[in-house]
């Protein structure tokens, strides 16, 4: 039987070669971390689907393209639906030994493009669908997803008098997609790189759809410090606001279990999205995330 | 040639077109009156007689864009829809042509909600003229199974490398049985060969596709694009004359022409309802009036030398189409004026608007038209809704 420390890659046996680059990202974007790392394990025969986002916009400015890999930009809603037609399309030719992987934002996977995705899973088809969650619509200005956490001010959450942050929690996706009964799915952060390319390797070996669902950091959005990016990627993991899990053959596992959070201010303090943030505020999301880990750590360990 | 004869509606003879034209990926989902087609192709799946990864999407949005993801490696892609189907996956539809990704897609014409109504009428695909498409119009069985041969040849032209729109009148033509000589699929492989094309993504020379632009280039762009689909006339008249040859049976390119030379008055149609009007024309011309027909095969490329040489015969023109856009004309007509207006002498056209949501158009409606545009009355008004089960002059 594989073991998952089976798929480790250790950083220094990663390919100096770079596939991304050149891109006009912000300083400190964490999902073009996300981008760079999947094309280094998933490796040259790639095709990547990129549905409009900001990975998209900031990459296939003509004349000048930042994927040495094949690369598409597909309509926002279709990832799911292009990764499919891509892969059919290759098998029929008879190209063989290739990756066809997807990087949307978390607008494009919960909410507009959910329907494409979720009928690709149920296809069964051979693809990879990475969702690089940056917790709101970045490309267009910071407005509110159905991943954006309680609380977060946004440009459509003002956290105003009549308009608070937002008042829903994040739409639990990674549950939501397990449900699908897919053949791999996995939560990742790009706070914890050797973790996610774990995962990334393991993909690469799944046969069926696999979804890996990882928290990016957006200074931009976010109102953080370009330099506390990977920090900040990282406290949301040790803050229990995210977490590292799995899910393959019915079960659940939790890979990464503190025995003590960081204290949640620490995290969201240091951003300006969540400076608005009440005590009352602080105790809901606090609550929020103790039921959520009590039912991870009851079914998940 | 050895001879195949089949008894079968205008869905399954769009079927066995497909079949013959072997795409790689059909992405499928269905829609009346669209079903049988994907229906259909599943059949020849399974019986194996088709060779094809056939695909369930979860919507028509998802069918366009599997078909982009198909075609961006390089491969055949087909897919079918209509009506609201098409209106949905509308932002794919564009992209498609864009991306210049040369997919073939069938569709039913229908009505368009509300009211809501299964039966036909062409203001779906009217509704996307802009989209970039090449959309042609067929008139029966026969013609929809040949062109689902030729509409591959021609998207695909190194040239042309835009998608193409098959419309076939929902029910009237998609439900209707009729013989049908189906090809030899020998004979088709040597007619269409192997889609080959350098617009893809390649493992060999990787590839970034559907980028974005500045406004410093963007225009360029969709000057190529127009470019190409102005130019797609020439190749259209070209697969169709070669088709001719091959196969026996030709379509007289852009438009057909019946009884126009010497008319007075000319009724210009688009799709089924022209086999009708036929028959009218040829009653009427045998009562001694000189009454002619003119077929609009495609609306996009639009057949601009055809009609301005119509427009000089100096007849009265009615335009007859199962289309209106709301406070203003019937599109057909607008197209069609916009040429006739190039022409030195005026030509006197009138717009006939009839047939929506399924109506029928009968040999009375159109003797009626007929009768209009041979008074040489002065028109009273430019668009006319015929078949009215209410006054209209209320
Ligand atoms: C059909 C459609 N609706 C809206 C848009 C506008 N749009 C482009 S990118 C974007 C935001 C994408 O958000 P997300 O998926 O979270 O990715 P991010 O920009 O945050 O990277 C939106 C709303 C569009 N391109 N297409
Ligand atoms: S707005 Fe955020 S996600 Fe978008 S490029 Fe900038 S840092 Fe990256
Ligand atoms: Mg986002």
């Amino acid at each position: 039987m594989t073991r998952m420390s089976d798929f480790n890659i250790r950083p220094k046996d990663l390919t100096d070669q770079e596939y991304f680059y050149g891109h006009k990202a912000c300083a400190g974007c964490g999902a073009t971390i996300a981008v760079r790392l999947a094309l280094k394990v998933l490796g040259e025969r790639t095709y990547s689907v990129l549905p409009a986002n900001c990975m998209s916009a900031v990459s296939f400015i003509y004349p000048q393209m930042a994927f040495t890999t094949n690369a598409i930009i597909s309509p926002f809603a279709s990832t799911g639906a292009m990764l499919s037609g891509v892969a059919a399309g290759a098998r029929a030719l008879g190209i063989k030994d290739f990756q066809t992987v997807g990087f949307a934002g978390d607008g494009g996977t919960a909410d507009i493009g959910f329907q494409a995705l979720s009928g690709a899973i149920d296809r069964g088809d051979d693809i990879i669908y990475i969702c690089y969650d940056n917790e709101a619509y970045m490309n267009t200005g910071i407005q509110k997803s159905g991943l954006t956490p309680y609380g977060t001010k946004t440009t459509t959450s003002p956290a105003g008098e009549n308009l608070p942050g937002a008042v829903t929690h994040k739409k639990n996706m990674f549950e939501i997609v397990a449900a699908h009964g897919i053949a791999y799915a996995a939560t990742a952060s790009i706070g914890y790189p050797n973790d996610f390319l774990r995962k990334l390797n393991k993909a690469k070996s799944v046969r069926g759809p696999v979804y890996l669902h990882i928290l990016a950091s957006c200074p931009t959005g976010w109102g953080s410090k370009t330099e506390l990016s990977v920090q900040l990627a990282k406290d949301a993991v040790d803050s229990g606001l995210w977490y590292l899990a799995e899910y393959e053959n019915d079960e659940f596992k939790l890979n990464r279990n503190p025995k003590e959070f960081i204290p949640v201010e620490e995290y969201l303090y240091k951003q300006g999205r969540f400076k608005h943030l009440k005590e009352e505020d602080i105790s809901v999301i606090i609550e929020h995330r103790d039921k959520k880990w009590e039912k991870m750590r009851k079914t998940w360990l | 040639m050895k001879s195949n004869l089949k008894f079968v509606s205008g869905d399954e003879a769009v079927a066995l077109g497909v079949r013959l034209a072997r795409p790689h990926v059909i992405s499928a989902y269905p829609i009346t009156p669209q079903t049988i087609v994907v229906e259909r192709l599943a059949d020849f799946v399974e019986d194996g007689s088709l060779k094809a990864e056939y695909m369930h999407v979860e919507s028509e949005h998802s069918a366009m864009a599997a078909a982009m993801g198909v075609s961006s490696v390089g491969a055949r892609a087909f897919t079918a829809t209509s009506s609201q189907g098409l209106l949905h996956m509308a932002e794919c539809v564009h992209y498609a042509s864009g991306a210049r990704f040369p997919i073939v897609m069938m569709n039913a014409n229908r009505s368009i909600a509300v009211p809501w109504s299964i039966y036909g009428d062409q203001r779906d695909s009217l509704g996307l003229l802009d989209s970039g498409w090449i959309q042609v119009y067929v008139e029966d069985a026969q013609e929809a199974l040949d062109m689902m041969i030729q509409a591959y040849k021609v998207a695909e032209h190194p040239e042309v490398m835009t998608p193409f729109m098959v419309n076939l009148d929902g029910f009237v033509l998609t439900h209707t049985y009729e013989p049908v000589e189906v090809p030899d699929q020998k004979q088709v492989d040597d007619f269409l060969p192997m889609y080959q094309s350098t617009n893809k993504m390649s493992m060999d020379e990787p590839k970034s596709l559907c980028f974005s632009t500045s406004p410093a280039d963007n225009q360029e762009f969709k000057y190529m694009q127009h470019k190409a689909m102005e130019g797609s006339v020439d190749i259209i008249r070209e697969v169709d004359a070669e088709f001719g040859q091959v196969f026996g049976r030709y379509y007289h390119g852009m438009t057909e022409s019946y009884r126009c030379e010497d008319a007075e008055a000319v009724l210009m149609t688009l799709g089924s309802v022209t086999g009708t009007v036929r028959t009218v024309v040829d009653m009427l011309r045998a009562e001694g009036h000189k009454v002619g027909v003119f077929k609009i095969r495609y609306m996009r490329p639009f057949p601009q030398d055809e009609v301005k040489e119509l427009g000089k015969l100096g007849s009265r023109v009615g335009v007859l189409e199962k289309n209106i856009s709301f406070g203003n004309e019937g599109t057909v007509f607008t197209n069609v004026n916009s040429v006739f207006s190039t022409l030195e002498k005026r030509v006197e056209s009138k717009n006939y608007v009839g047939g929506l949501g399924g109506r029928d158009i009968t040999k009375e409606d159109i003797r009626g038209i007929f009768m209009d545009l041979l008074s040489k009355e002065p028109f009273t008004e430019r668009v006319e809704f015929i078949g009215m089960g209410c006054d209209t002059n209320e």
